[in-house]
């Protein structure tokens, strides 16, 4: 599977406060989560967005709390992919088992800047900065991870 | 080379005789945990699945500890989606408003969880109960739903990095200090997919809250679980509580650590971590003049009776600043109970101060303590992100109880010591 989108460019250490405050956590709309979906780091991200879209970050993205209202509200948003340098640990299970395709690649975060368009092939990982023509290879998974992805998430996979 | 702790837990539950580190595994659970956020989503999960039972429904609980006393409407629908479905699949530890408690206070004082334990949660601070000897650890509704379902998770297994704690700690220095000197030392991801083993001879120093409030905040710095080895001070804890048989599983004497670093206790000093990270840790002679609006003393990370009777013996004769506002929140029934008996209250409400029922609520910026634009907080929780406890121009300064309690009087960020 390809996506394809414009890049919202972000630095280290985005914790889950910011990507889905507190405050919104009493629902479990997903359509809601996404529109207060990083407000409080990036007003203009609920405005600017747009299906297929694609999340550029440094390290340690999603840091803080579990709630996996942080990866719905990032889905749900339309975003397609994020790329980091690494992901918080939970933020990253969360991901896999809802089907929000993350990938680590610290070449590509280097070399891709706000606003660029990006492509990417999931499977393979290789990511296209489609605006300088650079292209880079993401660490692929691992194929018990590979499998709940193929399977559609976490729950299809384990039943059947 | 030899297990970790932490893995060697992972490899009994899994039924192997041994793992390394990378490895992927399922494993049988002990627990599986939600609150009144994380289970509605897990619920609409579970549900969605088809599935017709939970698998083991005692190893399930359900606590409602967030936006309670219900918030508003919507959270009181939340926690409706969840009494539900915990009378529907005969989830008994399900735990309400008057007998619910902070989960990661409760689960240890109703003997739910203990030595030897694999623990999930959704909550990321369910690696408190590292302090017991369990591998316990954090992870999303989805991963809980499936917990409840198959009674197993799938586990990557981490390295680990080896603290060793030498020494006995000064007065006025606890828990809270220890974690947060440790996290502004490694860094947030400094122990990223990694375990936080702690040992040494400092560790006979510390007492079961103190060993809570370490491994609570080992999510602080991106670890995957902290865990303390069982001792004397762990079984006293759980005799007479814990549900089920102490099983105790110590590191192999050639365990590889990724790193051990050293921690003198009796070198620390008073540690607060400045806005917006865990890591921005200043000692007394970095802190400047920060006036205060709020103090904060409860929470998942220092509600606890010993840290209730700390902020008791500083806020003792002596009154809160005029203008700020202090907050005490005791982390369940029975440590409310307890501190009520002992007198606590008789100080805090003399020293102008409030108590509040059992609740995370200004933790994470929910309710019960909510901060405007501009203004600062000293408090005991475990988070000072933007926005955490409030308006996104707020601040949190996190805390020990002797820091917050001596701030409280003096208006200000204060040593104990410097309110004498």
């Amino acid at each position: 599977m390809t996506v394809k989108g414009t890049v919202f460019r972000y630095k280290s250490d985005v914790d889950t406060d910011v990507i889905i405050p507190a405050r919104y956590l009493n629902t479990t709309s997903e359509a809601e989560l996404a529109s207060h979906c990083m407000e409080d780091i990036d007003k203009n991200f609920v405005k600017n967005v747009k299906k297929g879209d694609i999340i550029v970050a440094e390290d340690n993205f999603g840091c803080g709390s579990s709630r996996e209202h942080a990866p719905i509200a990032i889905k749900a948003s339309g975003i397609s992919l994020v790329i980091a340098n690494s992901f918080a640990r939970i933020f990253y299970r969360n991901a896999i088992n809802i089907g929000l395709p993350i990938l680590e690649c610290p070449e590509a975060v280097k070399n891709i800047k706000a606003g660029d368009v990006v492509s990417c092939d999931l499977a393979k990982g290789v990511i296209v900065n489609e605006t300088t023509g650079k292209t880079f290879q993401a660490e692929p998974f691992p194929p018990f991870i590979q499998n709940i992805i193929d399977k559609g998430g976490l729950i299809k996979s384990l039943r059947g | 080379m030899g297990m970790t702790m932490s893995q060697k837990i992972l490899a009994y539950h899994a039924g192997l005789d041994s793992v390394k580190a990378g490895q992927l595994i399922n494993a049988e659970l002990d627990m599986v945990l939600g609150n009144d956020i994380t289970s509605p989503v897990a619920v609409n999960v579970f549900e969605g699945a088809g599935c017709p039972c939970v698998k083991c429904p005692e190893h399930v609980s359900l606590v409602m500890d967030h936006f309670t006393p219900n918030k508003d409407i919507k959270a009181a629908e939340q926690v409706k989606t969840v009494r539900n479905f915990a009378h529907k699949y005969g989830v008994e530890n399900f735990f309400d408003v008057g007998e619910m408690g902070i989960e990661h206070a409760l689960l240890p004082e109703k003997g739910l969880v203990g030595a030897g334990d694999l623990v999930i949660g959704a909550d990321s601070h369910t690696c408190t109960y590292g302090a017991l000897g369990a591998f316990s650890t954090g992870v999303g509704s989805t991963d809980m739903a499936a917990g409840m379902m198959s009674n197993k998770c799938w586990f990557k297994v981490p390295s680990a990095i080896r603290f060793v704690l030498k020494n006995k700690p000064a007065n006025y220095i606890c828990g809270k200090d220890v974690i947060l000197h440790i996290i502004g030392l490694i860094g947030v991801d400094g122990a990223l997919y990694k375990s936080m083993e702690f040992t040494g001879d400092g560790v006979q120093y510390l007492s079961i809250d103190d060993r809570f409030t370490i491994c609570n905040m080992a999510i602080e710095a991106g670890a995957k679980n902290g865990i303390f080895p069982v001792d004397d001070v762990t079984r006293e804890y759980l005799d007479g509580r814990f549900k089920r048989e102490i099983r105790v599983f110590e590191a192999e004497e050639d365990a590889e650590y990724e790193r051990t670093i050293e921690v003198d206790l009796s070198k620390l000093e008073p540690t607060v971590a400045f806005p917006h990270l865990p890591e921005n840790t200043r000692t007394p002679d970095a802190w400047g003049e920060v006036k205060i609006d709020q103090v904060v003393i409860g929470s998942c990370t220092n509600g606890h009776i010993s840290d209730l009777r700390i902020a008791a013996e500083i806020l003792k004769g002596k009154h809160v600043a005029k203008g700020v506002r202090c907050i005490i929140i005791p982390a369940t029934n029975t440590i409310w109970k307890q501190a009520m008996h002992e007198g606590l209250f008789d100080v805090f409400l003399a020293a102008g101060a409030a108590v509040s029922t059992p609740t995370r609520g200004p933790c994470l910026g929910g309710h019960m303590g909510i901060l405007a634009a501009g203004e600062r907080a000293v408090a005991t929780t475990n988070r000072n992100f933007v926005g955490r406890m409030g308006h996104v121009d707020s601040e949190v300064y996190l805390a020990s109880p002797d820091v917050a309690a001596a701030s409280a009087v003096a208006g200000k960020l204060a040593t104990p010591d410097q309110i004498k």
